[in-house]
């Protein structure tokens, strides 16, 4: 058969990526030294010359990737679906058997990268030689695409039916056992190129990318002169954060009581709902690992407010809390917003006054004549180093705290249930959108902002 | 005139003669083959001083790093066996699951495909709660609503629409949709900062964009992709300020939120990255890309640190996530597996076999407690 050459690039793309590493997987294969021991399969009364076992290319992959059996199949298949391992038995099936069924490495020719996408052409020829050779010998779907073509190109049918014939004259002059491989060869390229309908198809690859490429300069002349920290400080940053949560990660370290997505029991999840009555030793820890962890939990957070409260500088966290209502709300509310936290927090006299040092509060001030999303950042941000550095290490060292997790409770861990085969029932819970769904009946405002809760959790 | 057929193709010597001409073909890299030639001098000045400052750029990079990630975690405790399986499957998609989120609540979970329809799950009972259909096909985003009352998702309708959730089952969702992007190619990905009034999207045309969702009005929109972006994840920062985003240009950027500065960028990846997320400290980012590998990359060192990759992974990563602690990556694959990664050694831990077709979407819950993977054989898994 004839395969009309490709222009090179096409439309081909990164996609031939994976391609490649194929290929290079088969060519190792083909090694002389360390690839696979070939040899003649007999195929009927035919000897079919370098072919190989699926056992050979199973027990191949399992030791050149110190791979498991499992893998080396899901590899070895994955060679076989994609055209460069082809079966001599069941031609049709592309599945890697890891037994004694004899396969042979597809010819370069016709290697997926190098022959896509399918001329139209070359496929009509080749579905006309099959039913020339023998009536009756094309399947359903492929009867239904030679009657496609023949009315697509119905205009160069002379042609295809004179190839087809040319082609068939010529194979008819090899060898018995050259012309069965030939025609092995040719079957499993179209077999991956025209799947059968429903069949594993290698070029559904999803939408359309482009990839221009052009070169960056003002990036990199700006990256020159950043400010960069030694990786051996980074690095054991990793090593202790991964350390400092360890125990938290339900993953790594399991989750008490239980898993509820392996146990089918909710404990979990309803012991560490937000607001709950007596939050858990771990949940109570977490807050001094970081500022931000104690923010982030609303138990946390009002706990904090709590003893700010008791310090009479509560107005900082209700005033970091305002600013970040502004900063993630709509933007038609942000001319009343910042009216509002001017009125409340930066005006001189005003009730719940912050103290920020006069430069930030200088140009605050200015920033509020045009008042924008960001005009509060710097304010914002010197109020939360301020609480950071100072109220939040007190706070952690305070009554408050100690009481806190000394009260935290710890569960305990369930036992493997007797009948692990008897599942528990699942469950349900109220859906977030219903609860909205109610306040916004009441006549209350919709949504949870970031000022009344973090997260709209609620199970 | 007749096409002769291809004589030596099945003879082992010939066969290696045509090995030969395939390797040498492919030697020629294909910028070389496809690239016109540019007699404009302008420009080979502007690539000469590109790629000098780059070798500089990596110069200065390399002077920092003394010491390699897998030298510091030797120290550590290697990790024992992994055994995580499939807890619950929702079958409900007739196409190609694309896109999943996980709602705050921990059990929730919001998926898109390729039929163009958006399921709301309760993962845990695997129940679906809410179904809409949009009206494109290849719904390549959505995301949950960090309140819990509305979704987003987008695709090659080239916007994001939100969709608040209603339980009245005699309402239409569609009828209360609310366009909020417009681009000028597909969606890619999308997901809300802080509060349900901000969304950030990503975009084939090239750009990142926020948007104010009640008025529809373009905040910020960020340049700086020469190609296709394909992923984005917002930082878990105290300033939360900045985001990541990961493109068919194969690099990967760092976004000023405020300014639409890119301030940041990495390009090491062979091919196109189609997922990036950060490390929960939010001091670094990890990626998945075409090129099979996934990388981790270093904010303060201003590099890459570690590359997870073995020669039997051939296909793509499409999805990445870290588990709670960070000590584990997931990544899903085009080959239809998902191996775990462990972070700090640089080791395969465990592949997971299970889905019959790519994995598309993968990210671990909210709590940390199990990760979901969406795939195109139109399930998604839940593990644990």
């Amino acid at each position: 058969m004839t395969i009309s050459t490709l222009t090179r690039g096409g439309a081909q793309r990164e996609q031939q990526h994976c391609l490649r590493k194929m290929e290079r997987v088969i060519i190792a294969m083909q090694d002389p030294d360390i690839g696979l021991k070939m040899r003649n399969q007999r195929l009927l009364i035919t000897v079919i010359p370098h072919a190989m076992t699926g056992n050979d290319i199973m027990e191949w992959l399992i030791q050149k990737y110190n791979i498991t059996d499992e893998e080396a199949g899901h590899l070895g298949g994955l060679l076989v679906q994609y055209g460069y391992i082809y079966p001599l038995k069941e031609p049709r099936s592309l599945i890697l058997r890891s037994d004694d069924s004899p396969y042979r490495f597809q010819t370069p020719y016709f290697w997926t990268s190098s022959r896509w996408p399918a001329s139209e052409l070359d496929y009509a020829i080749y579905l006309a030689k099959k039913n020339i050779r023998k009536q009756g010998e094309l399947v359903d779907y492929e009867k239904q695409n030679y009657n496609l073509l023949h009315k697509r190109i119905n205009h160069t049918w002379d042609f295809v039916v004179m190839q087809a014939r040319e082609q068939i004259r010529a194979s008819k002059q090899r060898r018995k056992a050259d012309r069965i491989v030939l025609e092995c060869q040719e079957q499993a390229y179209w077999l991956v190129n025209k799947p059968c309908p429903g069949a594993f198809d290698v070029f559904d690859l999803g939408p359309e990318r482009c990839n221009v490429l052009n070169s960056r300069v003002i990036l990199n002349r700006r990256a020159l002169v950043r400010n960069r920290v030694k990786s051996s400080i980074c690095l054991e940053s990793f090593m202790k954060f991964c350390d400092q949560y360890h125990q938290h990660d339900p993953i790594m370290s399991g989750c008490l009581p239980s898993n509820p997505w392996i146990s089918d029991d909710t404990t979990h999840w309803t012991i560490n709902t937000d607001l709950v009555g007596t939050p858990t030793r771990l949940r109570v820890e977490r807050w001094s690992f970081s500022f931000m962890e104690l923010l982030n939990d609303c138990l946390g957070r009002r706990e904090f407010m709590t003893y700010l409260e008791k310090e009479f500088s509560g107005e900082n966290l209700c005033f970091w809390e305002a600013c970040e209502d502004l900063r993630h709300g709509e933007s038609s509310k942000i001319i009343l917003k910042v009216e509002e936290v001017y009125k409340t927090f930066l005006s001189p006299g005003a009730a719940r006054w912050v103290n920020i040092d006069s430069k930030t509060m200088e140009r605050t001030l200015e920033g509020i004549k045009q008042p924008h999303r960001f005009v509060m950042d710097d304010a914002q941000m010197h109020i939360y180093f301020l609480m950071k550095k100072d109220s939040y290490p007190r706070y952690l060292k305070s009554d408050l705290y100690k009481n806190m997790l000394s009260k935290a409770i710890v569960p305990q861990e369930t036992k493997k249930s007797v009948f692990p085969f008897m599942r528990r029932q699942r469950h349900s819970s109220p859906s977030p959108a219903m609860v909205s769904q109610a306040t916004e009946d009441n006549g209350k405002a919709k949504g949870a902002g970031p000022a009344a809760t973090n997260s709209g959790t609620l199970s | 005139e007749l096409r002769p057929l291809p004589v030596c193709l099945f003879f082992k010597e010939c066969e290696q003669q045509a090995f030969l001409v395939h390797l040498e073909r492919f030697s020629i890299s294909p910028e070389m083959a496809t690239q016109e030639v540019q007699p404009n001098e302008t420009l080979s000045n502007l690539k000469a001083e590109s790629d000098t400052l780059k070798t500089k750029l990596e110069d200065e990079r390399a002077k920092l790093h003394d010491v390699e990630l897998h030298q510091v975690a030797e120290k550590v405790d290697g990790l024992g066996q992994f055994i995580m399986k499939t807890r619950r499957t929702l079958k409900g998609h007739g196409n190609k699951v694309l896109c999943m989120d996980w709602c705050k609540d921990k059990r929730r979970i919001v998926s898109s495909s390729q039929d163009g329809k958006v399921i709301v799950w309760d993962a845990f009972t695997t129940n679906k709660e809410h179904a809409v259909t949009m009206p494109c096909t290849w719904v390549m985003a959505c995301a949950y609503a960090p309140s819990g009352c509305a979704v987003a998702c987008g695709g090659l309708d080239n916007k994001c629409s939100v969709y608040p959730l209603s339980l009245d089952k005699n309402e239409n969702l569609a009828a209360k949709k609310k366009s909020v992007a417009m681009h000028t190619n597909y969606l890619s990905a999308c997901s809300f900062t802080n509060s349900d009034m901000q969304i950030l999207t990503s975009s084939g045309d090239g750009t990142c964009a926020l948007w104010d969702v009640e008025s529809g009005q373009l905040l910020q929109s960020f340049h700086g992709h020469a190609a296709d972006v394909l992923c984005l994840d917002l930082a878990p920062s105290e300033t939360g300020n900045t985001f990541i985003s990961g493109g068919c240009d194969k690099k990967a950027n760092v976004w000023d939120m405020r300014s639409g500065q890119c301030i940041q960028s990495f390009e090491t990846h062979e091919s196109d990255i189609n997922s990036v997320r950060y490390y929960p400290s939010g001091d670094a980012f990890a990626s998945g890309s075409d090129d099979a590998t996934c990388r981790l990359y270093d904010l303060r060192a201003d590099r890459e640190v570690a590359i997870y990759s073995k020669e039997s992974i051939i296909f793509g990563a499409s999805s990445v996530d870290f588990s709670l602690s960070g000590r584990l990556l997931f990544g899903g694959y085009n080959d239809y597996t998902i191996n775990v990664w462990d972070v700090l050694k640089g080791t395969r831990v465990s592949i997971l076999f299970g889905h019959e077709n790519r994995v598309s979407a993968l990210r671990v819950s909210p709590d940390g407690t199990a990760f979901c993977s969406g795939s195109w054989d139109h399930t998604l898994r839940v593990w644990a």
